[in-house]
Order: C-alpha cells, then structure tokens, then sequence
C-alpha cells in the first residue's frame, strides 16, 4: 500500500515537472524543473529498489548534467530568447504525431500485459544477502567489465571534443 | 500493488513528453533538457525489469545509459555555446547553415 502511494506520488511529480520543463518560456525555470523530475526518478528508483543507482541519478544528473545545463544558461543570454517565439510552426502536427505515438506504445502494453506476469522469480541466496551496491559492482566489474572500459573511453572522447568545441581560436588557427 | 505496468506506463509518458518538447520547442537548451527526459524513461524501464527478474544486468546498463548521458550533455553544451559565439542566438529555426 505504501509502495502505491510513493510511486503515485513520485510519478506525479515527475510527470508534472516534465510538462512543465517543455512549456517554461525562462529557460532557469526549465531547468529547475527538470531538476525535480530528476528527483522524483531517484525516488522511482528507490521504490524499485535500486539503491545505487538512485544515488548516481542524484549524483550525476542532478549534481552534474543539471549544473553543466545551469552553467550554460549563465553564459548565454537568457533575456532575448524569453521573448521570441517558443514553439514551432508545426507544433500541430508534432502534437498529433505524439498521440499517435503514445496511444500506440500505451495500446502495446496494454495487450502485451500478460506477458509482463511472469512466475515470481526467486533471487539467488547469495544474491539476496549482498546489498545492492555490491550486485552492481560485482556485475559491472567481472561479466561488463570491457564495456565498463569503453564507456570510460567515451567519456574521456566526451571531455576532449567538448574542450575542443567550446575553446577560443589561438591567433596561430586563424 | 505496483506492477511493472505501472513503471512502463510512466516511463512512456515521460519519453513521449520528451518528444514533444524535441518537436515543438525552438529553444536548444529545452530540446537537451527533453532528450535528458527520454533517457530518464529508458532508465525507468530498465531498472523495472530489473527489479521484476531480479537481476543487476538492467542496472548495470542504466549506468552505461547515464554515461552515454553525461557525455552527450558534455558535448551538446559545448556545441551550444560554439553556436552562441558564432550567431548569438539559441534559436534553432535560425541555425541554418548546412540546409540548402
């Protein structure tokens, strides 16, 4: 019962947040919105109890991609753009393919419901005695370790393209 | 009782608002904001079955999907701000170089 009213409450939140971060003409105001979805899936994750990764929701999105986005707010204009116009010219036409897409996805599930009440699985016992934290490690650092690798790799390709794009010309390139 | 149905229920309401704002809003700034809202969904459904199996693998990859994340946001950002020094603008009916 509990587990109902957080996940309502939570999923109210994220879902309320979300349409407000789409509709905010300021982007500041976007951007503290999106911060509360990000919350409010931490605590998504939390009721699925994914301990772990709500704290790097937290973490990194909101402690790190939400401030990159909050930094970038600060160093361009905010003032100009409030007042032009916000929404495409073919915002209908976006709105309808929208529908479509979500009428189909919610009338997929729907039918494909049974499929999702599989027998209850029972957890390993010495999955169920190690924390949370610790199956993800575990996992990630034997069977996913190469991956692990490569995602590192592309982090790293990350910091440098960004350096790169954002850096000013020195009088030699020019 | 919360069923998987529920989580893949709200992970696509999130994604198709992330669309939404990818398709109607001018402003690149909310465009990055909704694909971070897209990957929030997918993370959503990845850790529902995580939990609904009882198996790590959907976590261990909504993390690789968080760095995925964090690297686009990386460079996104640095597009954006390349774009503003070039054409001071954030709007992106304006940012039309490369149409003919």
């Amino acid at each position: 019962m509990l587990e109902l009213v957080l996940f309502y409450i939570f999923a109210a939140i994220a879902v309320i947040s979300a349409i407000m971060v789409i509709t905010r003409h300021n982007v500041v105001h976007s951007a503290a919105f999106l911060g509360a979805t990000l919350f409010a899936v931490a605590g998504i994750f939390l009721t699925l109890r994914a301990e772990f990764l709500a704290g790097v929701q937290v973490i990194v999105y909101v402690g790190g991609i939400l401030v990159l986005f909050v930094f970038v707010i600060m160093l361009i204009a905010v003032e100009r753009s409030v007042h032009e116009r916000q929404y495409n010219r073919q915002w209908t036409i976006a709105l309808v393919t929208s529908a479509i897409l979500i009428a189909e996805i919610v009338y997929g599930l729907y039918r494909g419901k049974d499929s999702l009440s599989l027998p209850p699985v029972v957890p390993p016992a010495a999955a169920a005695a190690a924390g949370n934290s610790e199956q993800v490690g575990t996992a990630l650092y034997t069977s996913y370790l190469l991956p692990f690798e490569i995602a590192s790799i592309l982090l790293l390709v990350a910091i440098v393209g960004a350096v790169v794009l954002s850096k000013k010309k020195t009088p030699a390139e020019e | 009782m919360v069923t998987t149905f529920h989580y893949l229920l709200l992970a696509a309401a999130l994604f198709t608002i992330g669309i939404i704002g990818v398709l109607t809003r001018r402003n690149i700034m909310i465009i990055l904001m909704s694909i971070e809202l897209m990957m929030n969904a997918v993370n959503i459904n990845l850790i529902a079955f995580s939990n609904r199996l009882q198996q790590v693998t959907g976590q261990v990859f909504a993390i690789f999907v968080i760095t995925v994340a964090a690297a686009e946001a990386a460079v996104g950002l640095g597009i954006v701000i390349a774009m503003f020094k070039n054409k001071e603008t954030m709007n992106i009916n304006e940012i039309d170089l490369m149409k003919w």
